[in-house]
């Protein structure tokens, strides 16, 4: 069964853009990514499976439920990260946890506390105090402490210091491995390359590619870094150009034979040629679409 | 009820000080009412000359050397006043507050479907108004055995009840109101309860105006009118309950669609 499962999924605010005929399925079981730069539909798309807002057009499904009709039984298979962790005002940590068990309808104190533990959180302080940080673990103790079979999450990890979040992930791979299908939405794509199974790229709204981490990040491009002279003019190939001093950095999807003959010409004290990471995909992609757009007479970036 | 109980958590502060500031200057008018009964003879004819100001208040009709007429228009004003105040504050901010402080993921990502949080919102409201009209209910016949006075128990329950309409009258538009807004709440609640109160001045003063008495619930509270004819205008309340009620359905049309940012 799918876990999430849109058709079409289109959001509008008035004439502005949310997300624009997105085609996207999560199987059930898999640590799944959503990479996108702030703005280009992430929220938007979480915010519309949640049931926060309706869509403008499409259809969302969740465990094979619609998101409209059967909300409430979805929300109750989920624990939901938002990027903003803000609570009631005045509240104890103990009683943020406890508010949100009674709102599911769940005895998971004993859960709540293990989290509490694991993330160093302390329950007596008012959240009020909190530094975002502590908030975030808050929200965190919120999503998992009724151990949902789907949990979706929002920019998780800002605001958490890195052996929080190395913690935080421990936590998911847990859950993952016990049967959790984990919807992970980020730009921080380390992350996402490090934890993720498949992923899904966004940009303006739409969608523009879906696939494996490894297939993603499988490229015929290579980061060259040459340190000499060499005559780069007219070859065709070169994206992300960054020279400093005697030293050249491009990524190269062209013809490997004529860089060759051109490192061949030039005079090369060192040369390295490396799979571009993530990161760089990720801005390959963008660069890409963006590309394709102008040539289309759309405009890009 | 978990969201009852944490709403009237959440209100507490809010309510013990209304309550406590309507309460203890309704206690003060009652506890003045002696002193001033010996002097209101002459007192009385002086209002009941007074012209356009008179009649705003009720005063040209209502005897101010009598706890009720006493209590009529200066414990009304304060309860009116104070009473509408809360229930307007109370009830506009209570759906919009959400998203005004950005609560409203952390609530709405629970499996509560959007009628159950008006439902139980709109009973933290009504507990809150009940509440805070039973305890003035029980300080003002408190003040009243104090001070030696016999309760007029007719004329006082009838006061009291009004005034709970009005609120519930009012929590009702702005409950309404409440689920349209994202922000400046408060500023809408005041108004709203104020203009109300004004309206009901303007009826009082210029004939002309008297159809604001089917606008404003202050019409359906005025002391003179309630003493006078020893029962509330039915059809005044029917109208104000109606209203009412259209408020609270309007919360519920518009909260179950509304796009939550």
């Amino acid at each position: 069964m799918d876990a999430i499962q849109t058709r079409k999924l289109t959001k509008y605010y008035g004439n502005a853009r949310g997300v624009i005929d997105l085609d996207l399925t999560v199987k059930e079981g898999e640590f799944f990514g959503f990479i996108g730069p702030n703005g280009a539909g992430k929220s938007t798309t979480i915010r519309t499976l949640l049931g926060l807002i309706s869509p403008t057009g499409g259809s969302a499904r969740i465990f094979d439920q619609d998101i409209l009709q059967d909300r409430e039984s979805i929300l109750g298979k989920t624990g939901y990260m938002p990027s903003e962790a803000v609570f009631y005002p005045g509240m104890k940590v103990r009683d943020v946890l406890k508010l949100s068990a009674d709102l599911r309808k769940c005895g998971c104190q004993e859960e709540a506390e293990k989290l509490c533990e694991r993330l160093q959180l302390e329950p007596g302080r008012k959240v009020d105090e909190l530094s975002f940080g502590n908030r975030k673990k808050v929200s965190i103790v919120c999503a998992l402490q009724h151990k949902p079979e789907l949990l979706i999450l929002d920019e998780p990890t800002s605001g958490l210091d890195p052996l929080m979040q190395r913690e935080f992930f421990d936590i998911l791979r847990e859950r993952n491995r016990e049967g959790a299908t984990i919807f992970l939405s980020s730009h921080v794509l380390s992350e996402i390359q490090r934890n993720c199974s498949r992923a899904a790229i966004i940009r303006e709204g739409r969608m523009i590619a879906c696939d494996s981490v490894e297939a993603l990040s499988r490229t015929n491009a290579r980061r060259v870094t040459v340190h000499g002279q060499v005559a780069l003019e007219g070859l065709e190939g070169i994206r992300d150009k960054r020279e400093t001093g005697n030293s050249v950095s491009f990524l190269y999807g062209g013809d490997m034979n004529r860089l060759l003959q051109r490192l061949a010409s030039g005079q090369v004290l060192d040369l390295s040629v490396s799979e571009p990471d993530l990161e760089e995909i990720f801005l390959h992609y963008y660069e890409a679409d963006a590309g394709g757009k102008e040539d289309n007479g759309q405009g890009g970036d | 009820m978990t969201l009852v109980r944490h709403e009237l958590k959440q209100g507490r502060t809010a309510f013990m000080i209304w309550t406590a500031a309507v309460g203890g200057l309704l206690a003060v008018c009652v506890f003045l009412f002696p002193e001033m009964k010996g002097e209101m003879e002459g007192v009385s004819d002086i209002f009941s000359s007074m012209g356009s100001f008179t009649a705003a208040f009720g005063m040209d009709r209502l005897n101010f050397g009598t706890l009720t007429g006493f209590y009529a228009v200066e414990c009304g004003n304060v309860l009116g006043l104070g009473g509408a105040f809360f229930a307007s504050l109370c009830a506009v901010g209570i759906l919009s507050k959400e998203e005004k402080e950005r609560t409203a993921e952390f609530l709405l990502a629970h499996p509560v479907s959007r009628r159950q949080i008006i439902r139980e919102k709109l009973a933290a409201v009504l507990i809150q108004v009940t509440a805070m009209n039973l305890i003035i209910y029980a300080v003002s016949l408190g003040s009243i055995a104090a001070v030696g006075e016999t309760v007029p128990w007719k004329e006082i329950n009838l006061l009291h009840l009004a005034y709970y309409l009005l609120q519930l009258e009012l929590a009702g538009i702005c409950f309404g109101i409440s689920a349209f807004m994202r922000k400046g709440t408060v500023g809408t609640g005041l108004g709203i309860a104020a203009v109300m109160y004004f309206l009901n001045l303007i009826a009082n003063i210029a004939e002309p105006a008297e159809f604001l008495k089917y606008i404003t619930p202050f019409g359906f509270c005025e002391g003179a009118d309630i003493v006078a004819d020893g029962s509330l205008d039915g059809r005044l309340v029917a109208i104000g309950m109606a209203v009412g009620l259209i408020g609270v359905t309007a919360a519920y049309v518009k909260y179950c669609r509304k796009d939550i940012r």
